[in-house]
């Protein structure tokens, strides 16, 4: 699909909130804009963005074409254990994008 | 001068054609399709399935003058303690008068640690954005925000 | 004025105002755009994970390592790692001897890639010239930008100059009306800024993506509903030589984010 951007701590402590913030090109057709020909643009957005954390979901959005272009998600998660945090963005072709990090708690 | 707006087209759109109905089509007006706050409220109930939300425990933080509506910065954080006994479930934010009502849906859990989340929204116009969270409980509460939009100056047509 | 019991002498009083006024501090009145802009989009050049200039500057870090045409050499196979590009961007644009004239970021990687690639040069203003002048440009992030001293350049400095003070367009205005004369008062609700060329290429949110600094000056052209010079035209690279000049010594900010 496009490039993204992640950012989450390479360390945490147990118990600690970490913040988590993703960032992924795409220009989130809206659907409701014309082009030059005068036609409508067809709608071409990412509607679902998740998150997990060695498989398990932690955090997940729906988005709609309000979302902005190159669209920016910045949550919170609880480190409570070592491993692979997983970020998917899937559109509305059914393409989907898959970012992964490694992160240490302890 | 007016710069084009990427939400709001200049022409009807077919929904709206077919909300008019057949009778209407020869006093067609062309005119921007737009969410009216009908639709809001539906778009609300659809998420609180019929239920009310009271006002409180929400936040919303989002620029009440908002330079480009392009890329509005929209933080929204429900005071809750985020336990697998009370903890936030989905927060739902609302637009007024972006052509259709919904902006997004987030979905938490007791492991967020915190319900808080960011993003950046579009905004055809200057409107109301409502927050509705749903709490583990089933409780329901909301915030809201009026912001005007402007234009910028310069661009590219 | 009265300073306790007793009046200051008038002379007093106006060494002290010439003292402010001559003080280093007070001299430099430029603010970059960076300044004028809401704090939200503040924060959002700050960050970079939430800035999606970044996201360019991503691309344009592949595609510097990329190999492409003939020769199957990457940028990085003769200028080394993207690092090594440091303050080049800040001292561009540069004159070019083999065609002997003034050359700016964009015009200076085409030419690369046709000469001693033997690649295609990459349409102007399109994605990929983008991601590598962002890519080239951050490297020099944080640096000032360098007054224009080349002796061959100074010509179309001039005429950037010129071009500058130039009354044009339906609403005959210059550039110089709005940004030396007005910046700081709004037109419309827009903060007319003092247009500093501190951040190209740069995220402008009205266009919900990247472009460079001849996409904001035709923006700015049609504004005045006046003909917008084609990409890639000298009297751009002009204006970009006489305005890094007017700008020397702010820092670069690349990738910038605008409104």
């Amino acid at each position: 699909m496009a490039r993204p951007l992640v950012n989450v701590p390479a360390r945490a402590r147990p118990g600690e909130i970490i913040e988590i913030k993703a960032l992924i090109a795409h220009p989130m057709e809206t659907g409701f804009r014309t082009g030059p020909d005068g036609a409508l643009v067809p709608r071409d957005i990412i509607h679902r963005f998740l998150c997990t954390w060695n498989g398990q979901e932690i955090f997940s959005a729906d988005l709609f074409p309000a979302i902005s272009a190159n669209p920016y998600l910045a949550f919170t998660a609880l480190a409570t254990q070592s491993g692979t945090i997983t970020f998917r963005w899937i559109d509305d072709q059914g393409g989907a994008q898959v970012h992964s990090v490694e992160i240490t708690v302890a | 001068m007016t710069a084009p707006h990427p939400t709001i087209p200049p022409v009807a759109s077919r929904r709206t054609v077919l909300a008019l109905g057949t009778g209407a089509l020869a006093s067609l007006v062309v005119r921007p399709a737009a969410a009216t706050p009908e639709a809001l409220r539906a778009a609300i109930a659809e998420f609180t399935k019929g239920a009310t939300a009271q006002p409180g425990r929400v936040r919303l933080d989002i620029p009440l003058l908002v330079e480009n509506g392009n890329a509005v910065p929209l933080t929204v954080r429900v005071d809750s303690p985020m336990t697998a006994e009370d903890h936030v479930r989905r927060i739902a934010v609302f637009n007024e008068k972006n052509p259709q009502p919904n902006v997004a849906v987030f979905h938490l859990s007791p492991r967020s640690g915190r319900a808080q989340v960011s993003t950046r929204i579009r905004l055809g116009d200057s409107q109301i954005i409502v927050a509705v969270a749903e709490l583990s409980d089933g409780s329901l509460w909301s915030a809201q925000a009026e912001l005007i939009v402007t234009l910028p100056s310069c661009a590219e047509d | 004025m009265r300073l306790g019991c007793r009046p200051v002498p008038a002379f007093i009083v106006a060494l002290i105002l010439a003292a402010l006024v001559s003080s280093p501090e007070a001299a430099d009145s430029r603010r970059s755009g960076f300044d004028d802009m809401s704090s939200g989009t503040q924060a959002m050049q700050r960050d970079d994970t939430a800035n999606p200039g970044m996201l360019f500057v991503a691309e344009g870090e592949a595609l510097w390592q990329a190999q492409a045409g003939r020769s199957e050499r990457s940028c990085a196979s003769c200028h080394g790692p993207g690092e090594r590009m440091r303050g080049v961007a800040a001292a561009y644009p540069a004159f070019d001897e083999a065609s002997a004239m003034p050359v700016d970021m964009q015009g200076r990687i085409a030419l690369c890639r046709t000469r001693h690639q033997g690649a295609d040069p990459l349409p102007r203003e399109g994605k990929a010239l983008l991601a590598l002048e962002a890519y080239v440009a951050h490297q020099s992030r944080g640096l000032p930008l360098r007054p224009v001293d080349d002796p061959r350049l100074m010509s179309a400095r001039d005429e950037g100059s010129a071009l500058w003070r130039r009354r044009q367009g339906q609403l005959d205005l210059s550039c110089a009306a709005c940004h030396d004369d007005n910046a700081g008062r709004k037109l419309g609700a827009s903060l007319i800024p003092q247009g500093h060329p501190t951040g190209y290429p740069v995220y402008r949110l009205e266009w919900q993506a990247m472009g460079s600094l001849q996409r904001r000056l035709r923006n700015c052209m049609i504004g005045v509903r006046a003909e917008p010079y084609p990409y890639g035209d000298a009297a751009f690279v002009a204006l970009e030589l006489y305005l890094r000049d007017r700008a020397a010594g702010m820092l670069v900010e690349t990738p910038a984010v605008r409104p």
